[in-house]
């Protein structure tokens, strides 16, 4: 499936575990968190790099204390519809303090990419590789904000105010500008 | 009112941009209508009986005269010529075609208004008492707090996509107007012991298939807490509320699976994290908005307007009116006054694009330049001067807007039922017609007194007959029309939901019904006691014996 980060077609180093079969020997394994789950120090003790894709009714509290040891955290959406992944996004990010990648899987579509990267996702695995294209324009879209959220962009109420909204804030994008995450 | 100011504004054009090419895509068939449904829907834009209906957002019910200049040249420009205001103080229209919709929200941003999230699972229009900012019985005003939301909840990145929808409604008076105990959450502005204005927190209300009355959350919370509150709120409910079921997905169903004290405790916990940070509301932000609600320079008046009392005596059509349009309102020498969309035979709630511009002209002559939209589906001038009320009348009855009717059983809510809606078990609109026509002698109208009266189509209940004093929900029962009567219903303060009486009714048999219950009423009345009063004194016995004796 095409990865898009940065607005870009990624190429993807991640290689996903099936459920039943023997654990491949690869440099970054993504799992399923029921493998995650019976399979934890084993692969805790592995060199490489490590991944655990949560589906939507898995909350990041299953894994928050394991994020140090993991570079990749792919949350699924069945449907685009489900938003539960929206809050675990942020939770991950804003609570659990996660910087590494997060994956949006599943049902990934173009309209949903602004209110994805404001909850903290910066790859996105979509079914059609010419919506990287989109991608800046989906997020330039809505050029203003009224919440502060996980991507640090300064909300309206602030701007306002004219004063700063915090160490780290950053502006909001200029049309088709994209918008680094993850800055901090 | 709230007047946008550049990032408003900006927010807004660049929806009516993003939407256009959404439909765009639609056209040309690079979203399949299952993807656009909800991109649709989070701009008001729903597939009908017959044809898209387009509803718009009306924030806590508060129009400037530009802007219903605006929805009246809407009507007739891409409708039928008139548009349909609704129980959650919006206006819907009917008749548009979808490739015109971009060029009607472009035309809704000249004026600074929008269908932004009027429907779809997420947070949906806030609601508030109608009267706001001139009740006389009011603590505060609540439309600052219900614009702080409005701005709060305008696509918000985490809640667009939640279990099911979720409305909002606020009030700062005792005295309940915008029903805030049906409500997913129900916010009422209080004071504390030592004399501060905050917030008490209802949540889990709602009616459709399973209608629950809201439950408190929080007793009081300070002002300053509102917004990270209500997130807290919707976290819980984003994570937790059913997704597999579109009937169990309303938060309603989630606070009564883990009981109130349980949910309580979620939010709580939730809330400890998100407090004191980034959606603290500083007094200065709170203080921002308010300027936009200051009151507008009020004459000084001596109390009630002596030439009213002449008016009153010389006419009696006049005194008629006056008994049932007015409220108490805070300047003395001013008055609120309530204009009725339930003519005799009428679709309640209603308004022809003429109609919207009389009352337009009347609010700029007389009443500050403001109107208001309540959910009961009237109309609202907020600031008339006692010795104007004359001349307000006169025209409102020129324009067919002068029915003497607000609180009595003509002024029916109903929602728009199997003439348009394509969930519809029953028609709402003829019954609601017969039913003003059975009951359009005044005498006997003002004789039987306050009483409300709401009509649904289906289980769904946008008609709110769970509420109404006397409800009337439509059934299907093997391809026929029938009416399920319940009693004792009410939306305010002492929210009740309504019994039902017995097996439904046929579509001719309804209205004999309701005024079988009426007479029974009328029967066993005591000191001039309203409906509501007189039923949950004596229950349901009564009215079940008159309505089924005979069969």
């Amino acid at each position: 499936m095409p990865l898009i980060k940065d607005g870009k077609i990624a190429q993807d180093p991640w290689i996903e575990a099936a459920p039943d079969a023997a654990l491949p020997d690869v440099d970054a394994l993504l799992v399923p968190y029921a493998v995650w789950h019976e399979h934890r120090e084993t692969l805790m003790k592995r060199n490489g790099r490590l991944g655990v894709r949560l589906a939507a009714d898995q909350p990041p509290q299953l894994i928050a204390g394991d994020l140090d040891r993991l570079d990749l955290v792919a949350l699924e959406f069945p449907t685009f519809r489900d938003g539960r992944a929206y809050s675990y996004a942020r939770l991950l990010r804003e609570r659990y303090g996660y910087k590494k990648e997060l994956r949006a899987v599943g049902n990934v579509l173009r309209d949903q990419f602004l209110f994805m990267h404001r909850c903290g996702f910066d790859a996105y695995a979509v079914a059609d590789e010419n919506l990287a294209a989109e991608w800046s324009r989906a997020l330039a879209e809505i050029s203003v904000v009224y919440q502060p959220s996980t991507d640090r962009r300064r909300p309206i109420s602030s701007l306002r105010r004219r004063t700063p909204a915090g160490p780290g804030a950053a502006p909001a994008p200029k049309s088709g500008e994209i918008v680094s995450s993850w800055a901090y | 009112m709230y007047r946008y100011d550049e990032f408003d504004q900006t927010l807004v054009d660049d929806r009516v941009e993003q939407f256009r090419g959404q439909v765009q895509r639609r056209l040309s068939g690079a979203l399949t209508e299952e993807q656009f449904r909800p991109l649709r829907l989070m701009n008001g834009v729903y597939l009908q009986l017959h044809a898209y209906m387009l509803r718009v957002a009306i924030p806590y019910g508060v129009l400037s005269t530009r802007q219903l200049r605006k929805l009246a040249h809407i009507a007739r420009r891409y409708d039928k010529g008139y548009g349909h205001f609704t129980t959650r103080q919006n206006i819907q229209y009917n008749w548009p075609k979808l490739y015109e919709v971009p060029d009607i929200l472009a035309e809704l941003a000249e004026v600074e208004m929008h269908a932004i999230q009027t429907s779809g699972n997420c947070i949906r229009n806030v609601t508030a008492d109608q009267f706001a900012g001139v009740a006389a019985d009011e603590i505060e005003d609540p439309r600052i707090y219900a614009e702080i939301i409005r701005q709060w909840s305008t696509l918000h990145p985490e809640f667009s996509f939640l279990p099911r929808k979720f409305k909002i409604a606020l009030t700062a008076a005792p005295h309940d107007r915008a029903a805030i105990k049906t409500h997913d959450i129900g916010i009422g502005m209080v004071k504390n012991a030592e004399g501060e204005t905050g917030f008490e927190i209802f949540v889990g209300g709602g009616l459709g298939r399973t209608p629950v009355v809201a439950k408190r959350v929080r007793g009081f919370l300070p002002k300053q807490h509102l917004l990270s509150y209500l997130e807290a709120i919707l976290r819980v409910y984003n994570q937790l509320g059913q997704r597999n079921n579109i009937y169990k997905a309303r938060i309603k169903i989630l606070v009564n699976q883990v009981g109130i004290e349980a949910f309580t405790a979620m939010v709580e916990e939730e809330w400890q994290h998100l407090k004191d940070d980034a959606l603290d509301l500083p007094a200065d932000e709170i203080a921002y908005i308010k300027s936009y609600f200051a009151p507008p320079s009020y004459e000084k008046l001596e109390g009630e307007d002596a030439s009213l009392a002449e008016k009153r005596l010389a006419e009696p059509a006049f005194a008629r009116w006056l008994l049932t349009s007015l409220q108490p309102h805070k300047a003395p020498g001013y008055a609120i006054v309530t204009i009725s969309l339930k003519p005799d035979g009428g679709i309640p709630g209603d308004a022809t694009a003429e109609q919207m511009e009389a009352v337009a002209d009347l609010a700029d002559r007389y009443s500050f330049g403001e109107v208001r939209v309540a959910h009961e589906q009237n109309l609202v001038l907020t600031d008339v001067r006692q010795r104007d009320l004359h001349a307000v009348w006169q025209e409102l009855r020129r324009h067919g807007l002068a029915a003497p009717n607000v609180g009595l059983l003509s002024d029916i809510i109903a929602c728009p039922g199997l003439d348009y809606c394509s969930l519809a078990n029953a028609r709402s609109i003829p019954l609601a017609q017969q039913i003003t026509r059975r009951f359009a002698d005044l005498d006997r109208l003002h004789h039987i007194g306050k009483i409300t009266l709401n009509i649904s189509g289906c289980i769904n209940a946008c008609g709110h007959h769970h509420v109404g004093n006397i409800g009337i929900l439509g059934v299907d029962k093997k391809g026929t029309e029938f009416y399920q009567v319940t009693l004792g219903g009410s939306a305010d303060e002492n929210t009740s939901l309504g019994e039902i009486v017995g097996p439904a009714f046929d579509e001719h048999h309804v209205v004999d019904a309701v005024e079988t219950v009426v007479n029974t009423y009328l029967e066993i009345r005591k000191n001039g006691e309203d409906f509501i009063t007189a039923y949950r004194r004596v229950g349901l016995a009564p009215f079940k014996e008159t309505l089924y004796a005979a069969h």
